[in-house]
């Protein structure tokens, strides 16, 4: 019972962020300078004047300030996105088209960077001091330095034009026609080089964090009762120190989650991912900035989505958490 | 005072990010000495390897122009405005944690939801947004940096005050019939100024690299040249030209790290037991 209320409060609290998110969004389309109805249809050469009065009107924008907030709100809470006159497609289909594609591509960073980070911090904990821990914080502190789109750069060169092992750009072999799990594998042979680009970024955070949280959990006196206790320092850095270690790399993942999905607009531009990253760069080339904004609205649920899905690991990592409260 | 910078000072890391530093700078104000050209202007022959003619030493773009001037140029653009956006955040962060670390109550509790709510959205995304509809220009993309990054720093300052607002002297300063005013900032303030400084060094650093990012994307201020928009420019011919690419990502690389070594070297120079912890 306490679980659910737990996950249901924390359901609740998504939902008033994206109230906040909507709103955010109809005042950012206000900031613009000039006319709201220029904005909307993009500086398309036919915006003439007949054109912007319909729009005008279409949406209300000769009413009062309150009264659109509310047509806009209440859009949206239809799932109505608006219309993308550059692209003469719904906003919300041409994004439902493309987010698989980032889902799977954030997805993967998401877990390559929890993952290799909280092993890598670890490696790195246990040998402190030794060439291992050298090598591994220095590496941390180089990719925690470097552009994410360079970094994509410069694997496409080492691997793609040099080594020729992974391909470049795009998510299947164009004309490739395969079908099945062959059709996986081509997919998954082209997520390779830019989940490793997105994830690598955030690896060097948690590869640094874990390894100064499992340095500061291994002094703690539970961790001396378990050496006490005759334990081997195998079974106390997995059981004891790990667990517990684990649980700051977590928070900060939940925390960084917005920085995954920003970052996916950059790997997706690089090669070419045709995922919504890659649309709000078009939308961005083109100064659709309907279509721009519903990215960004629908970035911004995704990262709620991530945020209530560490929420969920936490649950599972740590029992005590929150459901005391 | 004396035994901070000699603690700074045998730090190996902070020593080596202050030295990059140092030449970063030396080359963005020595630019204009350096490339008496604009930086826009085609000088040799377009896809000019480097270290193929003298004086070309970076080799030079599509255009024919000189990558080494891009690169001295662009390091006064990457330097301005991590430090405009980020004092620019400071003003944002450091007076609202302040608020709500001091007062705390509903206060504190309302401030704090909209901390969250800044955090949660993409930030990334959001710049983008910012500047895209605001046009790029330098005063754009200092406004969306400083809107993404000011959230960490007013947590940082709230969980300072909170800890210092029950110390004696605060009390004292409240019984000698001080504004809150005065106490928030001339008493309690000038005792959090040391993290705010490891703080702010590490975001200068991700302020480069979001304007990087933002001017990869096309959105940078087109009057000046910046290293994101050298990298943006030379993708399409990685594969004919890699040094268009390589070596301003390295000017970023170079110029990020070195300011990373020194906050970190600042934070362990404040904490000297903390830091030796660690070890």
């Amino acid at each position: 019972m306490k679980i659910a209320r737990y996950i249901l409060s924390r359901f609740a609290k998504a939902i008033v962020v994206l109230l906040g998110i909507v709103v955010l969004n109809f005042c950012l389309i206000h900031a613009a300078p000039g006319d709201p109805a220029a904005v909307m249809a993009g500086e398309a050469g036919a915006a003439d004047e007949i054109f912007l009065q319909q729009l005008r009107e279409k949406f209300g924008l000769d009413q009062p300030f309150h009264v659109q907030l509310w047509n806009y709100v209440s859009g949206i809470l239809q799932f109505d996105l608006g219309y993308s006159y550059r692209q003469e497609a719904p906003v919300l289909d041409l994004i439902l088209d493309r987010l698989p594609a980032t889902l799977l591509l954030t997805g993967s960073a998401f877990f390559i960077s929890i993952g290799l980070g909280i092993l890598a911090g670890a490696m790195a904990a246990v040998r402190v001091g030794s060439w291992a821990d050298t090598a591994i914080t220095t590496l941390a502190l180089l990719f925690y330095a470097t552009p994410l789109f360079w970094v994509a750069l410069m694997g496409i060169l080492l691997f793609s034009v040099q080594l020729g092992w992974l391909p470049a750009f795009g998510m299947e072999t164009v004309g490739g026609g395969y079908t099945g799990f062959a059709r996986w594998l081509d997919i998954a042979h082209h997520l390779i080089l830019p989940a490793l680009t997105l994830g690598l970024f955030f690896t060097a955070i948690y590869t640094r964090m874990a390894r100064a949280s499992m340095l500061e959990t291994s002094g703690e006196d539970f961790v001396k009762t378990a050496r006490a206790k005759g334990l081997t320092e195998g079974k106390i850095t997995r059981r004891h120190v790990m667990r517990n270690a684990m649980l700051p790399v977590v928070t900060l993942a939940g925390l960084q989650a917005g920085q995954i999905v920003g970052g996916a607009v950059l790997t997706e531009t690089v090669f070419a991912w045709p995922g919504i990253g890659r649309l709000m760069f078009d939308a961005l080339l083109q100064r659709d900035y309907n279509l721009l904004l519903g990215v960004f609205l629908i970035s911004s649920a995704m990262v709620l989505l991530f945020n209530l899905i560490t929420d969920l690991i936490y649950l599972i990592v740590d029992p005590r958490i929150e459901l005391a409260k | 005072m004396m035994s901070f910078w000699r603690r700074v000072a045998q730090n190996r890391g902070a020593v080596i990010g202050f030295a990059l530093l140092a030449v970063v700078i030396l080359v963005a104000l020595l630019a204009p000495l350096l490339y008496d050209q604009s930086p826009w202007r085609m000088v040799q022959r377009p896809f000019l390897p480097p270290m193929a003619v003298d004086g070309f030493w970076f080799g030079t773009d599509t255009l024919g122009r000189d990558i080494g001037a891009g690169l001295a140029y662009g390091a006064q653009v990457s330097l301005l405005i991590g430090l405009v956006s980020t004092v620019v955040a400071l003003a944002i962060g450091v007076p609202l944690g302040a608020i709500a670390g001091y007062f705390g109550g509903w206060l504190d509790d309302a401030l704090m939801r909209f901390t969250e709510f800044f955090q949660t959205i993409p930030s990334f995304a959001l710049a983008i947004v910012i500047v895209a509809i605001l046009e790029p220009s330098i005063s754009s993309i200092v406004l969306a940096i400083a809107l993404v990054s000011w959230p960490p720093v007013a947590r940082l300052v709230r969980g300072e005050f909170l800890s210092l607002r029950s110390r004696e002297y605060v009390q004292a300063a409240v019984l000698s019939g001080l504004t809150p005013p005065a106490i928030i900032f001339r008493q309690v303030l000038p005792n959090t100024i040391s993290p705010i400084i490891v703080l702010a060094s590490l975001m200068v650093a991700s302020a480069i690299l979001l304007e990087s990012a933002l001017s990869f994307l096309g959105l940078g201020d087109p009057n000046v040249v910046s290293w994101g928009y050298m990298i943006g420019a030379g993708r399409t011919v990685l594969r004919q030209a890699w040094w268009i690419c390589v070596f301003p990502g390295v000017a970023i690389l170079l110029t990020v790290l070195s300011l990373n070594l020194i906050g970190e070297g600042l934070n362990d120079a404040f904490n000297p037991r903390l830091a030796r912890k660690g070890r």
